[in-house]
């Protein structure tokens, strides 16, 4: 089975649960930036929830289908169109061989994700079938899709299943307005504390330069440093450091003005200073920010973050059941 | 040296090992992370080396934050007396300077940098005190590179100057970073070169470029077959200066498969280097033009 791609999208990838283990050589995770959203695709069309899927932002691509496949779109309010019929997101639904799969425009969010029964067959590397674009690895040939493309689909397993839905109260939007929960440390000290709660008080807004490797905010007070003598081999301004790793989800604030948080294709490390570090819960919701969108980071402690991480994964819980749940009531039904 | 520790959101240590470079501190940082990988702690997820600090990356669903923390604390005490001694390798790494590809690039980007009206090689031969751009390039290749992190992008390698303090060249990083460089460009920023393994964004000052890849997903280019990153901390470069001619018969090497570098296996200790830093590389240099 396979899948032609007739227009990618503006920048469509294969996307699962990334790679781990190589950020020491500067290769980073990689994976769906909104990985709830790609479990739960997967969960729809009955793949294993790490199955590869198509990440599209902002825009949907156009496939056509040589074989029948079920086929699910989470994450963003993208809408799917089956030859034009829009079909529902967060809903399992048929594909027939011939037909044409497309996106009507993007009504909230930026990300979808696209699962088909089978999952994306693209080559492993280095344990993970997801694209690193920054690197040319993995995914399709390194790099986002073009059109012409040939994706090549894996054999569908039998729990498949058109109609499956993720009840609403299990779909997470980015909430407005969006807070991005961090937990202040690394070089925090390094700004007075005028400067501490400048940041935290301010509205920012994501800028254009939002993508896999970080997203850019602006729109907030520039940061004031505590004085200091610049360590040897730092660099002369006040944000540099030597350089060092970067964490996932790190807000690093080059020349004091605009934040950035690093996301799934992060670059491992480099010289600027961190004022801390968005918590693991919070990354999916990044990744469904658009542009000019206001957030404001909120200062969080190591046990709220470690809350708010068992919600998440009470929340990918109770969706395994949720959809078990309704498989068990179809099959009695029939 | 004091050693700072700090959690990077709910699934990261940060170790500072000390603010500024040293090879003390980069020493210290890679006895503690092979420590952590040898008493293999359930739960981490990465372990990454980096200049003078280090990170951790763990699975706070497999252990606490905090017991994460105490173990890395008990394995500190164990690194300061551990042996600065490494088995390791020299490398020769060609360098065009003054390579007119980075020098379309660097011209581009003129108003992003401290000195507009000169290129990046005018203005760190002045900032340190050279005569001539030709005295600095000397200084560039003239002593061996310690390998003290890989990272930014994939396998890229920062290199630490292996001479007395007083004499390290030092450079800013530009006002603001490029959006483009060109692939295997040989940078500078603060105290560390650096080669640019894929093409992309960069705020290091620009110098040169090799003919060798570093990096190959595609694993084809011979020497990169078992891996596709060449680098990792610990290894030794020495950079030769080479010409257009030289640069272009080395990338048809390459393409036609028959490149190899020129590396040779040699043994590095941290305490004989700092109490004879010109004879320690003498002897490497030795190494690595030897038989």
């Amino acid at each position: 089975m396979a899948i032609k791609v007739k227009s990618p999208g503006l920048a469509t990838t294969v996307q699962d649960l990334g790679r781990p283990g190589f950020y020491h050589l500067g290769i980073p995770l990689s994976g769906a930036m909104d990985r709830f959203a790609l479990r739960a695709a997967n969960l729809l069309v009955g793949n294993d929830e790490g199955a590869a899927a198509l990440e599209a932002v902002f825009m949907g691509p156009e496939l056509a289908f040589t074989e029948d496949a079920v086929v699910a779109v989470t994450g963003a309010e993208l809408p799917p169109k089956i030859d034009g019929e829009v079909q529902d997101t967060w809903t399992s639904f048929e594909v027939k061989a011939g037909q044409t799969l497309s996106f009507d425009f993007l009504k909230s969010g930026a990300r979808g994700y696209v699962a088909v029964s089978g999952g994306i067959d693209v080559p492993v590397v280095l344990g993970s079938r997801s694209t690193y674009a920054l690197g040319a690895l993995g995914g399709f040939e390194g790099r986002p899709l073009a059109a012409g493309d040939t994706l090549p689909v894996g054999d569908a397993g039998p729990n498949i299943r058109a109609g499956r839905r993720v009840p609403e109260a299990l779909r997470r939007g980015p909430g407005d307005p969006v807070e991005l929960r961090m937990l202040p440390d690394i070089y925090w000290h390094r700004l007075t504390e005028e400067s501490q709660a400048q940041f935290l008080a301010d509205t920012w807004a994501v800028a254009p330069e939002a993508d896999r490797i970080g997203y850019r905010f602006r729109g907030g007070e520039p940061l004031a440093f505590v004085k200091r003598e610049q360590p040897f081999g730092a660099g002369s301004d006040p944000s540099n450091i030597v350089d060092g790793c970067y964490p996932y989800g790190s807000i690093q604030v080059p020349g004091g003005t605009e934040p950035i948080v690093l996301h799934r294709d992060a670059v491992s490390g480099g010289g600027y200073f961190m004022v801390g570090t968005v918590i693991s819960a919070d990354m999916d919701l990044i990744g469904q920010l658009q542009p000019h969108t206001p957030a404001r980071f909120v200062a969080v402690d190591m046990d709220t973050a470690l809350a708010a991480r068992h919600a998440r994964r009470k929340m990918l819980a109770d969706l395994r059941a949720a959809l078990a749940t309704a498989d068990e009531k179809e099959r009695i039904s029939a | 040296m004091h050693t700072r520790y700090a959690f990077g959101g709910d699934e990261h240590i940060f170790v500072e090992v000390d603010e500024e470079m040293s090879l003390d501190a980069f020493f210290k940082s890679l006895s503690m992370t092979n420590a952590v990988r040898e008493q293999g702690i359930d739960g981490v997820t990465e372990i990454c080396p980096a200049n003078a600090s280090f990170q951790i990356k763990f699975d706070p669903d497999v252990i606490a934050p905090g017991d994460m923390l105490a173990e890395l604390k008990k394995i500190e005490d164990a690194a300061e007396h551990a042996d600065h001694t490494i088995a390791t390798r020299i490398i020769e790494i060609p360098v065009y300077y003054r390579d007119p590809w980075t020098n379309e690039t660097l011209m581009r980007f003129r108003e992003r940098h401290q000195d507009p009206d000169g290129t990046d090689l005018d203005y760190a031969a002045r900032i340190n005190g050279y005569d001539s751009v030709e005295a600095f390039i000397a200084a560039h290749h003239g002593s061996p590179w310690f390998v003290t992190m890989v990272g930014f992008v994939a396998g890229l390698p920062f290199m630490y100057q292996m001479v007395e303090r007083e004499r390290q060249i030092e450079v800013p990083k530009y006002l603001r970073p490029r959006t483009d460089t060109p692939k295997l460009t040989v940078g500078y920023g603060g105290c560390f070169s650096c080669i640019y393994s894929v093409r992309g964004a960069g705020g290091y000052q620009m110098f040169g470029i090799t003919p060798m890849p570093i990096y190959d997903p595609a694993q084809e280019i011979s020497y990169l077959r078992d891996f596709m990153v060449f680098f990792k901390p610990g290894d030794i470069v020495k950079f030769k200066p080479i010409d257009r001619e030289a640069y272009d018969a080395t990338v048809a090497e390459v393409e036609a498969g028959r490149f190899a570098p020129t590396i040779r296996p040699v043994d590095f200790s941290l305490d004989a280097f700092q109490a004879d830093v010109d004879g320690t590389n003498q002897q490497l240099m030795e190494a690595l033009n030897g038989d």
